[in-house]
């Protein structure tokens, strides 16, 4: 039995590597740091080891050989999922180009948001070292960032020092939408968060209305969604009244219609601060289980985040068409290869088309696909990069275990050269 | 094998050849004498009346690294204009002004270079510069690590370190992040702008810390000097882009006290306020102070028109300069307690006065200039212009009349600016192979590289002679790669993967006793999870890591 520590997780988002997990043989226990989100993920059991055609058992060449007979000849293959590290991206896009196939990241539609605002107008963003030394203000729009990672506050806003502020307990906190869903958010003095709580279909107008309010224009409502325009206007000025107020939301949450146009608003809204006088940024959440590393890979291979069609010979870009859950369902595609090496619960959308998984192991189907070939994860059965949620700081994702399983990349790159 | 290049006329400078017909001989990836023990040649390539140069070195080209990233992200409809197809040997992918890496490194070997050198690698993000390197096929590569700005620096200047510990510093973060040279961009700006600074002079606090942008590129020059390191410390100076700013370079050219320094785009550091339009050419100044300052060289960020997109370390500035963004879309970040990025895109246009301009001054500094070992070919890509330019900017170069032809298109205002039309220097092939190729190698420091004589990597690029520089500059006859094919009119015929160049200066490790709660206490990151291993290079079985010998070394 051996401990590792100092363990980077691929799971949570936030870059957490300060893990410690105990060792025995295949099973992993976390006996330090551990949260809700990477617990659970490190701790799963392995299970099955063995690649399977139709259900029965095969070695990984056969396993592989069949999978390129698959795609031989396919007009339209979709390769979804793409959860996997950098090496596993590498050779997912090679496989691709080689394919015709399309690529598209499993939460490309919640990535899009920010996207297309990025692509539209730009951002003023900031990376977590920032938040957790200079942040006075801390802006949630429309998310808990205790949610979606347990230890957010506990890392970059109650550490106990930050260079630049005299005590990270004299921080503001404001939530304008959701309410917190628990007590992470509460200073270590006792300090609440300020909520102004709104439902999700009105955030549009929220946001629209302290977008206007921070360029002084003038509002003739009294109230938005239930929030007084008074309070917003109180959230105004203390974004222009900050040092370093940051403002962070999170694509995923923002589950209605055209939300891209409010995260355009809201990435505006940080760039009309800096342009009064004040130092202000924003933090997209996000980022879990291989999403960003998708969408960076794919950056510097195509030139384009990962929703990419390869079928001319050359990459293509377009980020409603090439959705390959949609291709699936509109008759599109001819097959399709599911790559998730994360989450063994994240299998394939049904589909009668033939189907190559490359999952996790302990992926159960509802239909047995025509072949499965169970993989390792980055950072617990081999080494590997995978980005967080800021998309600068790339993890050196450590091997914890022989468990015997091979990686994304190997598999890709066999099925690559078998085709 | 034994490979024979014969008859070429070879302008090997490291070597003081200038156009002499010379027969090369390659075996084993390197350059080697003419057999004397009569071992008969595998393969001959009859070169008579070509030209023959070694490889060509890009001594500061952005094509690895987060900024990179953000701008192909942010253009889609730059890439649209310019898909690239796969071929049996080579992958699909974009190019135009961020090309996707694959096709920077296609791109860059098929116009006969070799080696290209990324200027800007964050400590924090140099994983991802050398995962996009090590996916830049054919050239080998290496990064200038970037220090200035990061609070670490600043905290330990404010608290009056001595010299040897921030040596130990900047020794342990090159190793750290795997670099050959260290580069400060807008020293103490990047900090400043998180502290809302939006402008910092040479002599200007830091609001917070009690440290002026001379104060560190004087440490950060003497700790490059102590460490042996080869490459001078690398500046993009304060005051980009800002009119009169060529008071501020002449400063810090003076400030450096003799230093070794490289003033990097230094078209953009070269202007003056007069005129009408309160914008002139400060390339007479700028040329004159670098020609009587022999410890100082440059590389000029040529602009040319068209459309790009600027991707800089420099926040600050990029920040003041959005409202210039075409098309209207730009990203600041600022960077983990380490440095920051602004990516904003540009259209130079030749009718618009200051465009116009910019492009004259970049010509007049590099004509002005007479040193050419001291003075470097660059767009400071793709910021001045995509680096599939450069054929056109050495036509620019080597024929007066072609220059003057296009002088008399630009924005007439423009061309009562400029001393250009009265400039009479035609750079010769001998002069544009010290640019691109051993000075090149000379000032980063690459030991057996940009050079033909024995002992040297071969790497050779081979063109067809013609009057029309960017015609034979744009398509080489053939390209050698470590004595490998690589390129042969003009079209990629083998695909290799080139090394990554590195300095490892040696530093006391009790450096890290202070780093290590710094990390822990405010950084996001583990000291141990920070520094990137050899491993992480070469697993993929392509990558290799190439390390060059300190100054005064053996």
């Amino acid at each position: 039995m051996t401990e590792i520590t100092e363990v980077p997780s691929p799971f949570c988002g936030i870059g957490t590597d300060d893990l410690s997990i105990q060792v025995d043989g295949a099973t992993l226990k976390v006996t330090a740091n551990g949260c809700s989100v990477n617990t659970p993920a490190f701790e799963q059991a392995l299970a099955d080891t063995s690649p399977r055609i139709a259900g029965q058992a095969v070695s990984l060449e056969a396993a592989t050989s069949k999978a390129a007979e698959l795609l031989r000849n396919t007009n339209q293959p979709v390769i979804g999922g793409c959860a996997t590290d950098v090496n596993g991206m590498r050779a997912l896009l090679a496989l691709a180009d080689k394919a015709g196939a399309v690529v598209d990241n499993i939460n490309f539609n919640a990535a899009r948001r920010n996207l297309l605002a990025m692509q539209d107008s730009g951002w003023m963003n900031t990376t977590l070292a920032e938040v957790k030394n200079r942040c006075d203000l801390l802006l949630i729009i429309g998310t808990d960032p205790e949610v979606f990672a347990p230890r957010f506050f506990e890392h970059f806003l109650w550490n106990e020092q930050a260079m630049f502020l005299d005590s990270t307990d004299q921080r503001e906190v404001i939530y304008l939408g959701k309410e917190p869903a628990g007590q992470a958010a509460v200073s270590p003095s006792g300090k609440k968060p300020t909520v102004l709580a709104c439902a999700d279909a009105d955030l549009p107008d929220v946001v629209a209305v302290l977008s206007a309010l921070v360029k002084n224009q003038p509002i003739r409502v009294e109230t938005v969604g239930d929030i007084a325009v008074a309070q917003l206007q109180t959230v105004a000025d203390k974004l222009r009244n900050a040092r370093y107020g940051v403002v962070l939301w999170s694509a995923g949450k923002l589950t209605f219609e055209h939300a891209e146009l409010t995260v355009q608003t809201i990435c505006n809204i940080v760039k009309d601060i800096n342009m009064l006088g004040t130092r202000c940024s924003g933090l997209p959440l996000g980022g879990k289980e291989g999403d960003y590393t998708a969408n960076q890979t794919c950056g510097w291979t195509t030139g384009y985040p990962a929703r990419v069609n390869f079928a001319k010979g050359y990459p293509e870009y377009d980020p409603f068409l090439f959705d390959g859950q949609a291709m699936i369902a509109n008759s599109e595609a001819d097959a399709l290869v599911w790559v998730h090496a994360y989450n063994s619960t994240a299998t394939p959308p049904k589909t009668h088309l033939p189907t190559i998984v490359i999952g996790r192991s302990g992926m159960t189907f509802e239909r047995e696909p025509d072949v499965f070939i169970p993989v390792g994860t980055p950072g617990i059965d081999h080494v590997g990069h995978v980005y967080r949620m800021d998309s600068v700081v790339a993890l050196r994702l450590k091997k914890l275990r022989d468990s015997g399983l091979p990686s994304t990349a190997a598999v890709l790159t066999a099925i690559e050269q078998a085709l | 094998m034994l490979i024979k290049l014969t008859g070429g006329t070879v302008y090997d400078p490291a070597s003081g050849i200038d156009g002499q017909q010379q027969d090369i001989y390659v075996q084993d990836g390197r350059i080697v004498d003419a057999p004397k023990d009569g071992r008969p040649v595998d393969q001959e390539y009859d070169l008579r009346g070509k030209v023959v140069m070694s490889g060509a070195i890009d001594m500061h080209t952005h094509i690895g690294g987060g900024k990179g990233n953000i701008a192909r992200t942010l253009l889609p409809e730059d890439h649209r204009m310019d898909p690239v197809h796969r071929t049996p040997i080579t992958r699909s992918g974009n190019g135009h002004a961020m090309p996707s890496t694959y096709v920077a490194g296609y791109r860059y070997a098929e116009m006969g270079y070799t080696a290209c050198f990324e200027p800007a690698v964050l400590p924090i993000n140099a994983r991802q510069a050398h995962m996009e390197m090590g996916d830049t096929p054919i050239v080998d590569k290496g990064g200038y690590v970037m220090l200035g700005s990061d609070d670490f620096l600043l905290r330990m200047m404010t608290a009056n370190k001595d010299q040897k510990a921030i040596n130990d510093y900047v020794a342990w973060t090159l190793n750290a992040a795997k670099g050959i040279g260290i580069k400060v961009v807008n020293a103490g700006g990047i900090s400043a702008f998180k502290f809302n600074q939006r402008k910092l002079d040479l002599d200007e606090q830091n609001s917070h810390y009690a440290v002026t942008p001379r104060q560190i590129l004087q440490t950060l020059a003497r700790a490059v000097q102590e460490l042996g390191i080869t490459h001078p410390l690398h500046v993009h100076g304060c005051n980009l882009g800002v009119p009169g700013n060529l008071e501020t370079t002449l400063n810090t050219i003076q400030g450096i006290d003799g230093l070794p320094m490289h003033l990097t785009h230094i078209q953009f550091h070269s202007y003056g306020t007069e005129g009408d339009f309160k914008f002139s050419s400060g390339a007479a100044q700028i040329a004159e102070a670098i020609n009587s300052n022999p410890n100082i060289t440059a590389d000029v960020g040529q602009i040319l028109f068209g459309q790009t997109v600027t991707a800089s370390g420099d926040n600050m500035r990029q920040h003041a300069n959005h409202k210039y963004a075409s098309p209207n879309k730009w990203v600041c970040m600022d960077i983990e307690c380490d440095a920051g990025c602004g990516v904003v895109p540009f259209k130079y246009k030749d009718q618009n006065f200051v465009n116009a301009l910019q492009w004259a001054i970049g010509l007049e500094i590099f004509l002005l200039v007479e040193d050419p070992w001291r003075i470097f070919l660059t767009t400071d890509h793709p910021n001045g212009a995509p680096f599939t330019s450069y054929p056109h900017l050495i036509r620019l170069l080597m024929d007066r009349s072609f220059r003057n032809d296009m002088l008399a298109t630009i924005h007439p205002e423009a061309q009562k600016m400029t001393t250009l039309a009265s400039i009479e220097r035609e750079y010769t092939l001998n002069e544009i192979a010290i640019m691109t190729r051993a000075g090149a190698a000379r000032i980063i420091g690459l030991k057996d590289r940009g050079a033909l004589s024995a002992g040297n990597w071969a790497d050779i690029t081979v063109y067809t002679e013609n009057a029309d520089r960017q015609t034979m500059f744009t398509k080489p006859d053939y390209v050698f790669k470590d004595g490998e094919l690589v390129v042969k009119d003009g079209e990629v015929v083998k695909v290799t993967w080139g090394t990554t160049h590195i300095v490892k200066p040696d530093y006391d490790l009790s450096i890290e006793k202070d780093l290590k709660p710094y990390f822990d206490k405010y950084l996001t990151m583990k000291l141990g999870n920070f520094k990137i291993s050899d491993d992480e290079i070469s697993e993929d079985g392509r990558g290799s890591l190439t390390a060059h010998p300190l100054r005064g070394a053996a």
